[in-house]
């Protein structure tokens, strides 16, 4: 038996028993692969006596499972109204080029910062108020 | 010295958890508080009831010393900001500790439940349907009738869902109450299990609030015995706005990709896994313990005007000179929230546009600031007040590009199961490129000789622009659920007050330049 299918095994375990089982399964995955890939699909499919269909249209229906690993740091910048409003769109080519291919920006739409704006998250940390300059130094010590 | 800081998401992206360490370290006790909501000033520093704010690290010895004159606030309370609100959902914002139950039970706490468990299930019903409480998530259904229609559906298992996937941009209420006060929140959820005869419950949230998930998890654990043998549990969204929508909640919250649900059957009667289930917003369930507790309903009646009744957490968010929550009674007009309360724009230039309701609100121009915060005004306005976010925006905003990304937002978000939104959101991109391109020439299909309808001259910008209200129509009456139905809103708001953004030399190089 492969790590990954010990691993996946003990999710599933975990979490069997709870209704509507497949989300909090495939965060766990994702929390520990980085990623949920055809194989994980598979085996979470048989863990749950699912289809490889289901879970195949789950995983993909949500931004935050992902089907392969991305190995660099992300960091989440909020380009929705309220941000906007703020000034995110004239920061956020400095941004692209201060992570070149080295950090991920990933957009996303809305972390609930919106009277302080520009905002942006590293894992479970937030920060508001960016500037261009303060905005560029996240990405760098990500 | 006892020291009040917040440790809400936003006080502490702003440094607020650095601060209470530097003060800790200088022997001084510190409180982690909820927020008051007065967010241009967190990180807020509380002593003796007196602010200052926004702190930095600098700061701390100044304040300590008494001075620190230049960020001082005064007494909070009765900072203009505060003093005059009507605070009912967020009357505990900045006064306790979020996680404290002995905070919760000293400021009444559970009074409500205890009512609502010796009255039961008919007079609870009755009271929430009295006070006249409608959905705070935006469709304004009454909660009372909810209740009911579930309380009287056959089923040995019904649920309460709390809909705490709050992604609309503008919006962060439901973060704050459930980071400031989640056990109101259990509360209130509580309390609808005992009214409608559920004893589970389910509060889902969105991936985008780790502070939020944690301490909604932790009051769940700490009150597990107080509201027993009501269960709780938390379920973490995974990134999807139309997870808002509450049948497209229901399916992800039964493991299934967030795809819509045609209505009917509705929820109350089929819900999650097919039983019966009241589907609140976290602002409804958190209303219900101050409505349910003695009185309480004939207060919150008698608040608000017409058929919006009691208060709404109002959050004012963009590029506003005085951001933060602001909960008042029905009938406060955008221009009272946004030039007196809100002070203007930060950026300290005119308001250009204000949008109500998050991404699928309509844009008001200033000329319309009379518009008075109530249900129907707005709907008479083809405009929504949805969760209650206000976001402000200078006269520096390109509106055709505001109308373009809601557009764009639609396209990336739609569940895909109904056509008008899944097509119409990438074709409504289109046309406001070509509109703001000036039009276009015909394509090589419409030039073939056999074409014999086709345009021969392309298509003019007002042909495109005729095109796109066509579009809308066909979305917002033609779309399953508020996603698709709604975008229509912020486009066609911009473009009858904006037309210049889209037809305007200016419009055409800044999409050049995209």
């Amino acid at each position: 038996m492969s790590t990954k299918e010990q691993k996946i095994g003990e999710i599933v375990a975990e979490h069997h028993r709870r209704e509507g089982a497949l989300l909090p399964v495939l965060h766990a995955v994702q929390a520990e692969f980085g990623c949920v890939d055809a194989d994980s699909e598979a085996l979470v499919a048989k863990g749950l006596n699912l289809s490889r269909a289901d879970v195949h249209g789950v995983v993909s229906f949500y931004h935050d499972f992902h089907d392969q690993p991305d190995l660099r740091p992300v960091v989440q910048v909020c380009r929705a109204e309220a941000c906007k409003a703020r000034g995110v769109e004239q920061i956020i080519d400095q941004a692209t080029s201060a992570a070149g291919d080295r950090v991920k920006v990933q957009t996303v739409y809305c972390l609930g910062l919106c009277s302080s704006g520009p905002s942006a998250r590293v894992g479970d940390r937030l920060y508001a108020r960016l500037d261009g300059p303060a905005l560029a130094e996240i990405i760098e010590n990500a | 010295m006892i020291i009040r800081i917040s440790d809400d998401a936003l006080a502490r992206a702003l440094g607020a958890d650095e601060l209470a360490a530097a003060f800790a370290r200088k022997g001084h006790e510190v409180q982690r508080v909820s927020s008051w909501g007065m967010q241009w000033l967190e990180p807020l520093i509380e002593i003796d009831g007196k602010g200052f704010g926004p702190a930095t690290l600098e700061d701390v010895d100044d304040i300590l010393d008494g001075g620190a004159s230049e960020i001082a606030v005064g007494e909070i309370e009765k900072h203009p900001f505060i003093a005059k609100q009507q605070r009912l959902t967020f009357a505990r914002a900045g006064k306790t500790r979020p996680l404290s139950l002995e905070d919760y039970e000293a400021t009444g706490g559970w009074s409500g439940l205890r009512r609502a468990r010796q009255i039961g299930s008919e007079q609870i019903l009755a009271e929430v349907t009295q006070s006249g409480l409608r959905g705070r998530g935006g469709a304004g259904f009454p909660a009372g009738i909810k209740w009911q229609t579930v309380a009287r559906a056959q089923g040995a298992q019904k649920y309460i869902v709390c809909n705490a996937d709050e992604g609309d941009s503008g919006t962060f209420a439901d973060r704050m109450l459930m980071e400031g006060d989640p056990f109101l929140l259990i509360e209130g959820m509580a309390i609808a299990g005992e009214a409608v005869g559920a004893d589970k419950g389910y509060v889902y949230i969105r991936s985008e609030y780790p502070d939020a998930i944690a301490k909604m998890e932790k009051a769940i654990e700490l009150s597990a015995g107080l509201v027993a043998p009501f269960e709780l549990e938390v379920r973490v969204g995974a990134g999807a706005y139309v997870c808002g929508e509450e049948t497209s909640l229901l399916n992800s919250l039964e493991g299934k990709r967030g795809e819509v649900r045609a209505k009917p059957p509705l929820p109350a009667i089929e819900g999650l896994f097919g039983k019966p289930t009241a589907v609140n917003n976290v602002l409804t369930l958190a209303a219900v313990p101050h409505i349910v507790a003695e009185g309480g309903a004939s207060a919150y009646e008698q608040l608000g005007l017409a058929r919006s009744k009691g208060t709404m957490p109002i959050q004012l968010a963009g590029n506003i000179k005085h951001g933060g929550l602001y909960e008042t009674a029905f009938g406060v007009t955008l221009g009272e929230l946004v030039n007196e309360i809100g002070g203007g724009t930060e950026s300290g230039r005119p308001v250009k546009a204000v949008q109500v309701g998050g991404p699928l609100g309509a844009y008001i121009h200033p000329d319309d600031f009379g518009i008075r915060f109530d249900y129907e005004e707005y709907t008479a306005a083809d405009a929504l007040i949805g969760h209650g976010g206000i976001t402000v925006f200078d006269d520096t905003a390109d509106m055709g590009h505001m109308a373009r990304f809601a557009m764009e937002f639609c396209a990336a978000e739609s569940c895909g199961k109904c056509t008008p939104c899944r097509i119409g959101a990438v074709r409504g991109v289109e046309i406001i490129d070509r509109i703001r391109a000036g039009g276009r020439t015909p394509d090589h299909v419409e030039r073939m000789d056999v074409m014999h309808n086709a345009p021969r001259h392309g298509r003019s910008q007002e042909q495109e622009i005729g095109l796109l209200t066509d579009l809308c129509e066909t979305m917002k009456f033609g779309s399953l659920c508020a996603l698709g139905g709604f975008t229509p809103f912020p486009v066609m708001s911009a473009l009858k007050h904006w037309p210049e953004d889209f037809t305007g030399k200016a419009a055409a190089q800044a999409e050049a330049a995209e």
